[in-house]
């Protein structure tokens, strides 16, 4: 059985009186991708950013492989270094280029030389396919292209996961196919992932594991497989159905 | 004498005036600069105490008049034992106005740099300071040109309050000759004049920045 990269366990975070997520526990073996669906305000975008501890969980510890990254001695930088973000709106550097957004944690972070972060990024965004953008700002990509710079950029980090926080809910329909096929190529190459997401397809295609919350908890968690046929719980039931009618993703 | 021959004659001696003038607007505004760029980092990123020092350092020289802080250093630090020369104290004057003035444009600018770019530094690994010298500050430079090109001119034209601390800048020169020919009109429209022109090299050569400096697509 392969090992497992990430492991959460009893995470609670609040905003004040609001109590987002109220104790989620799951793990993610390597090479894994795990879809992670659930209404709006349920807490999904706080349970990423409490991964990488952007927002510090209140309770519960998080293990990356073998460290526990809660402890409060773990250097988090070193540790959101090997956890690779993309967002829902790309958050690329605009006064950077495709290859120095790409580069930029490289040299900055991991100090590599500049010479060899170039052939890093180039390498990243040939992989996503824009080998012919390297020079193009964000401002003149499309949402589609600048999402797959995002792509590239926690790639080039050689990361032990990838979050993906809604990676294609800015796109316009027509863009969210090519960002997609990339991040279906990465789950097939056995990157470990948690994705955000309600495109069943892509859930359908690569999902090891499919986490349904709902209000700060995990209502049920299941194999693609079994959350599509035979789910228990009726909500469970009931939000698969409003989504695949919303997104897609039927068996063809 | 005709105006041009008045003109011609006096015109070396302005331009004497007018390279203190530049000399006065250059090291105040990188005075101000240098200043200006910490106090705002400082009043965005800063603890609660940096904040609040910052923040009075902004309103003291925002809230009270150039004219005040000239002579309180000019002729109010003697009786403290500081003597000043009247070309010191003016640059010390307007670099820290103008760095007041400075911080708020430069904040105005930290601040239009989108938080989501932040937190993707932040999730790269980056420690604040990284994150701040990669990302913020270029983006900061960049935005704050239009504002700061403003402030370049301002700062030119205020020069002339140095005038009432005997600073020999233009004015003070135009004085001088008109004091000993009397004719302060004609002496001040090429003192006008010689303003316009430089204002006009200045602006120029800043829109130049603005646009080498503009981030392509946007
Ligand atoms: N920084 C914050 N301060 C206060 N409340 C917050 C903050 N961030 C999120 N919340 C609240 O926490 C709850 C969960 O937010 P979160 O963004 O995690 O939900 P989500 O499942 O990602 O929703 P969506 O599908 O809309 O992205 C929401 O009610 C939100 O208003
Ligand atoms: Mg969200």
């Amino acid at each position: 059985m392969p090992k497992t990269v990430l492991k959460v366990e009893n995470l609670h975070k609040s905003y004040g009186n609001l109590e987002v997520l109220k104790g989620i526990s799951f793990q993610v073996r390597q090479g894994e991708t795990t879809v992670i669906i659930g209404s709006s305000g349920t807490g999904k975008s706080t349970l990423l950013t409490c991964i990488n501890q952007i927002t510090p969980p209140d309770k519960g510890r998080i293990w990356l492989e073998d460290i526990e990254i809660t402890d409060p001695k773990t250097d988090l930088n070193m540790v959101r270094s090997s956890i690779g973000m993309v967002f829902q709106h790309f958050n690329l550097f605009t006064h950077l280029n495709a290859l120095d957004n790409v580069r930029l944690g490289l040299t900055v972070v991991k100090k590599i030389s500049p010479e060899r972060a170039t052939e890093i990024g180039i390498e990243k965004l040939k992989l996503v396919g824009l080998e012919d953008k390297l020079h193009s700002y964000p401002a003149e990509l499309s949402g589609g292209q600048q999402q797959r710079v995002s792509i590239a950029r926690a790639l080039a980090m050689s990361p032990k996961l990838i979050l993906f926080d809604e990676p294609t809910s800015a796109l316009d329909p027509e863009l969210i196919g090519e960002v997609l096929n990339v991040m279906i190529e990465l789950a097939k190459s056995g990157m470990t992932m948690i994705v955000v997401s309600h495109e069943m397809g892509f859930a359908r295609a690569v999902a090891n594991d499919i986490i349904f919350m709902e209000n700060g908890v995990i209502v049920e968690e299941g194999t693609p497989e079994a959350m599509f046929n035979y789910c228990k719980n009726p909500r469970t039931r009931e939000f698969l159905h409003k989504i695949t009618e919303l997104y897609g993703g039927k068996k063809e | 004498m005709s105006f041009p021959e008045l003109a011609w004659s006096i015109l070396p001696k302005l331009l004497e005036g007018m390279v203190v003038t530049l000399e006065l607007t250059i090291i105040a505004i990188t005075m101000g600069a240098l200043l200006g760029i910490p106090i705002a980092l400082g009043r965005v990123y800063g603890s609660k105490l940096i904040y609040i020092f910052c923040t009075f350092f902004v309103e003291i020289f925002r809230g009270t008049p150039l004219l005040t802080q000239l002579f309180i250093l000019y002729f109010g630090l003697p009786s403290v034992g500081v003597m000043l020369s009247p070309f010191t104290a003016a640059v010390i004057g307007m670099g820290l106005n103008s760095a007041a003035y400075q911080a708020e444009y430069f904040r105005g600018a930290i601040q239009s740099v989108k938080e989501e770019q932040l937190i993707a530094a932040y999730s790269l690994g980056m420690k604040q300071v990284q994150a701040i010298r990669y990302v913020v500050l270029p983006q900061m430079l960049r935005l704050v040109i239009p504002s700061w090109s403003n402030e370049l001119i301002y700062l030119l034209k205020y020069t002339s309050m140095a005038y009432m601390i005997q600073a020999p800048e233009i004015i003070s020169q135009g004085r001088l000759i008109s004091s000993r020919n009397f004719r302060t009109f004609e002496v001040f429209i090429v003192i006008t004049v010689i303003y316009l022109v430089v204002v006009l090299i200045l602006s120029k050569f800043l829109d130049l920045m603005e646009s080498k400096f503009r981030i392509p697509g946007l």
